[in-house]
């Protein structure tokens, strides 16, 4: 990364939206990663100020529902049950607490890296039924797909997985289908692009005319990837470009798809913020029911939420900016989070709590 | 959404391998790329390596360091 | 911190060196011992004394796993007290030792950390000259925990007070960051990587001596323990009402450090340090100071990473770009993450 080129890119995409009609340019960056990049590098400053980047729905922890974490902690606080996640749920609110306080008052819980850490420790310890937390997209979800193989494979009794896990594309087209959807391109997620290909945004940007790029996580990399987004918004184009081919390809990682499909199926799901959305979750097959904790516990996820009055899911829509929620910066704050896009460093409000705050 | 590093396959057992991330070895399993050699380039997400990097990552990272725009006259950096 | 349903207990992270730490801090124990001296939240207590200013501090080890490359609880026990005597000026005088140790424990590892515990302390130049063991039941304790008192004197003339930080004022840290904790972290089986970073806890007796000794109107020292760089500077901004700004090109990071942090998803500032020490120095003396922390064993990587401007007490990151972000207090322990 050259401080020079990051200079050169950001003045020539304030050239650009200069030359465009006198109202704010909205890019959606979908991936949270994005979010967090973004903030770190603190690009809002250096860019001009009507070019608005709204983070989307692409925070696995933004998007959990909470009746999801609710039953995370009711299992990990059933005797012989042991709920394995990543660290990233740990501190995300159900309706009443997080998974965190609950291990408090000895609910069990291992933070894990790997869903292979989880697999171990059901094989250590074969008395205790290990639940692991299945959440993420379709850059997590291979994972999670080889861990349920390998655990039918050796018939282990004692393990299950909580799918919670989530598709992007189904969520960026019900976002556009919904109408108000105030964006007028996307800066695609670059990792998730590596399972599922930049070819899969085709139908997107051909149905709701909206450009898409595929970008990476370099500040130069998606200062690039905002340049192509606002040249194709002064052309009048809505393509796909990649600005990310050392590691997405136009297909995806084929292997990887063939292993979500032998093991779950698309699923209506519920999301924080956003409701239900067709399709745009993955549940576990019925020929490895005896793997799906939803139905070895008899769990129900539903939509069900205790808003507090957050508006997450006007946030993560691009309908408003954090600061217009009115408990932005007052009840709601990073060390004392009212919704999920405050609970993650990759959630809309936390990044702009902290980018306001630095100016 | 997901935090990938690149690093370099330095050991392979079967469905899994070592790979190296800037010094550190992490353990990956290498069940969604099959074709990995030792030697190459792969990015580990949650304890699996999800890709290979193409050869011509390294063409693109010097890509990276070219000039973005020959068409439009420098004036002078943006920020002092 | 309240559940819904009203409930209180103590979380893990209310140890870990962030906001909550600082919180519970705040709210349950400085509401309760009113001492002007206590409220400074310094690394040890200077109380006046005549003819004298001593300094006192107290700490309890608990790190997983007891032996660690780099280290030990006993290497970290003493290397943690002596330094935070130093950081609020003192010479290091002498050291109790408290152990906490359940039934059962194999009495090999009880003799390898005591013999760390002396090796460190005569590295430091200090006595442990009073102690205490008590042995608890297999299930009231898990292993050994180590407490300490440390005692200092403080030179006439000398006051090191986060306070005292003013705009203008250097920043500079002793050496690269994230060591410690990388370390301990690669050593926990279940995060399936290993690295070959060493903890950095080591006593700062010499890098302090010379830095103090080359810039004597240093405003304050402090070491950034649990939470990391991000803490230490935020009380230095809280309690100097000043804002700093961290170039953070300029904080001095290894190469593996870096890698394991972008695995694991930390920001290396939050990462806790064993054997480094952030220095406010005034801008006269920056370059000398710098100069003498090099010099010393422990400070060869030692860098200048900012400075003190007048604004609100936060801590703000500037990067190469000229982008700017907000540095937080961190909120507890560092988890793993995959997002
Ligand atoms: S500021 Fe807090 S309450 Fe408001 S939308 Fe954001 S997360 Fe929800």
């Amino acid at each position: 990364m050259t401080a020079r080129s990051c200079h050169d890119l950001c003045r020539r995409i304030a050239r650009r939206i200069e030359a465009l009609p006198d109202r704010p340019v909205r890019l959606m960056e979908v991936c949270g990663t994005h979010t967090v990049a973004i903030h770190r590098a603190g690009l809002r400053g250096l860019l001009p100020p009507r070019l608005r980047l709204v983070s989307g729905p692409g925070c696995p922890v933004c998007v959990t529902p909470q009746t999801y974490v609710d039953a995370l902690i009711e299992l990990a606080g059933r005797p012989g049950v042991r709920v394995a996640t990543y660290g990233d749920m740990i501190r995300v609110p159900g309706r009443s607490t997080t998974l965190e306080r609950a291990m408090a008052r000895g609910a069990r819980v291992s933070v894990v890296y790997s869903i292979m850490e989880a697999l171990s420790l059901a094989r250590q310890a074969p008395a205790e039924q290990v639940v692991f937390a299945g959440v993420g997209f379709e850059t997590t979800a291979p994972a999670t797909a080889v861990g349920l193989k390998l655990a039918a494979d050796e018939r282990l009794a004692n393990f299950t997985v909580l799918s919670a896990h989530k598709l992007i594309i189904p969520a960026m087209t019900a976002l556009l289908e919904s109408g108000d959807l105030a964006i007028d391109g996307f800066l695609c997620p670059g990792h998730v692009s590596v399972i599922i290909g930049a070819d899969a945004y085709k139908p997107l940007a051909a149905r709701f005319a909206r450009p898409c790029v595929v970008a990476g996580f370099e500040a130069e990399e998606i200062l690039r990837a905002i340049d192509l987004l606002v040249a194709q918004l002064a052309d009048g184009r809505a393509e796909v470009e990649n600005a990310y081919a050392r590691v997405v390809t136009a297909d995806g990682n084929r292997r990887a798809w063939a292993l979500i499909e032998e093991t779950f199926e698309p699923a209506d799901t519920p999301w924080r913020g956003l409701g239900t959305i067709p399709g745009s979750g993955l549940a576990i097959r019925a020929e490895l029911a005896h793997l799906d904790a939803a139905r070895r516990f008899g769990l129900e996820i539903t939509a069900r939420e205790d808003d507090h009055g957050c508006r997450c899911g006007e946030v993560i829509r691009g309908a408003i900016e954090p600061p217009e929620c009115p408990l932005f910066a007052r009840t709601c704050t990073p060390a004392n989070p009212v919704g999920p896009c405050m609970v993650s460093r990759e959630g809309n409000c936390q990044a702009c709590y902290k980018y306001s705050r630095a100016l | 959404m997901c935090l990938a590093v690149p690093g370099k396959l330095i050991e392979r057992d079967g469905h899994s391998g070592t790979v190296d991330v800037r010094g550190n070895r992490v353990q990956a399993r290498l069940d969604v790329v099959p074709d990995v050699r030792l030697g190459d380039y792969v990015l580990v997400h949650a304890g699996f390596a999800i890709s290979v990097l193409s050869d011509d990552e390294a063409a693109e990272a010097l890509d990276l360091l070219d000039d973005p725009d020959e068409a439009m006259p420098h004036d002078g950096p943006l920020m002092p | 911190m309240t559940d819904g349903n009203g409930n209180d207990t103590i979380l893990l992270a209310h140890g870990g060196g962030g906001e909550l730490s600082d919180r519970l801090v705040r709210e349950e124990i400085l509401s309760r011992f009113p001492s002007r001296e206590l409220a400074r939240l310094a690394d040890s207590a200077v109380i006046d004394f005549p003819g004298s200013r001593l300094a006192l501090t107290t700490d309890g080890y608990v790190v997983r796993p007891l032996f660690f490359r780099g280290g030990d609880i006993g290497r970290l026990c003493v290397a943690g007290t002596v330094n935070d005597l130093l950081m609020s000026g003192a010479t290091p005088l002498a050291l109790s030792l408290g152990v906490i140790v359940r039934d059962g424990f194999p009495m090999g590892d009880f003799r390898r950390i005591l013999d760390s515990v002396a090796a460190t302390a005569a590295e430091a130049g200090v006595q442990i000259v009073t102690g205490d063991t008590k042995t608890v039941g297999h299930n009231a304790a898990d292993g050994i925990f180590l407490t300490t008192a440390g005692v200092g004197v403080v030179p006439e003339g000398r006051r090191l007070d986060y306070a005292a930080a003013q705009p203008g004022d250097a920043v500079l840290v002793s050496g690269t960051l994230g060591d410690h904790g990388i370390a301990i972290m690669s050593e926990r089986q279940q995060l399936g990587f290993t690295s070959a970073i060493a903890s950095d806890a080591a006593p700062l007796v010499e890098p302090v001596a010379a830095l103090l000794a080359a810039a004597p109107a240093t405003r304050c020292l402090k070491d950034p323990t649990r939470g990391g760089l991000a803490a230490a500077l935020n009380e230095i901004a809280r309690a100097s009402g000043c804002s700093i700004i961290l170039e953070e090109s300029q904080v001095p990071v290894r190469e593996a450090v870096a890698g394991a942090c972008d695995l694991l998803g930390l920001d290396v500032l939050n990462v806790a340090n064993e054997g480094k020490c952030v220095a406010i120095v005034p801008p006269d003396q920056a370059e000398a100071a710098l100069a003498a922390l090099r010099s010393t064993r422990y400070g060869r990587e030692a860098a200048r990473v900012g400075r003190v401007e007048a604004g609100k007490p936060l801590v703000v990151g500037v990067n190469d770009l000229g982008g700017r972000r907000l540095i937080e207090m961190p909120y507890g322990e560092q988890l793993p993450r995959i997002c």
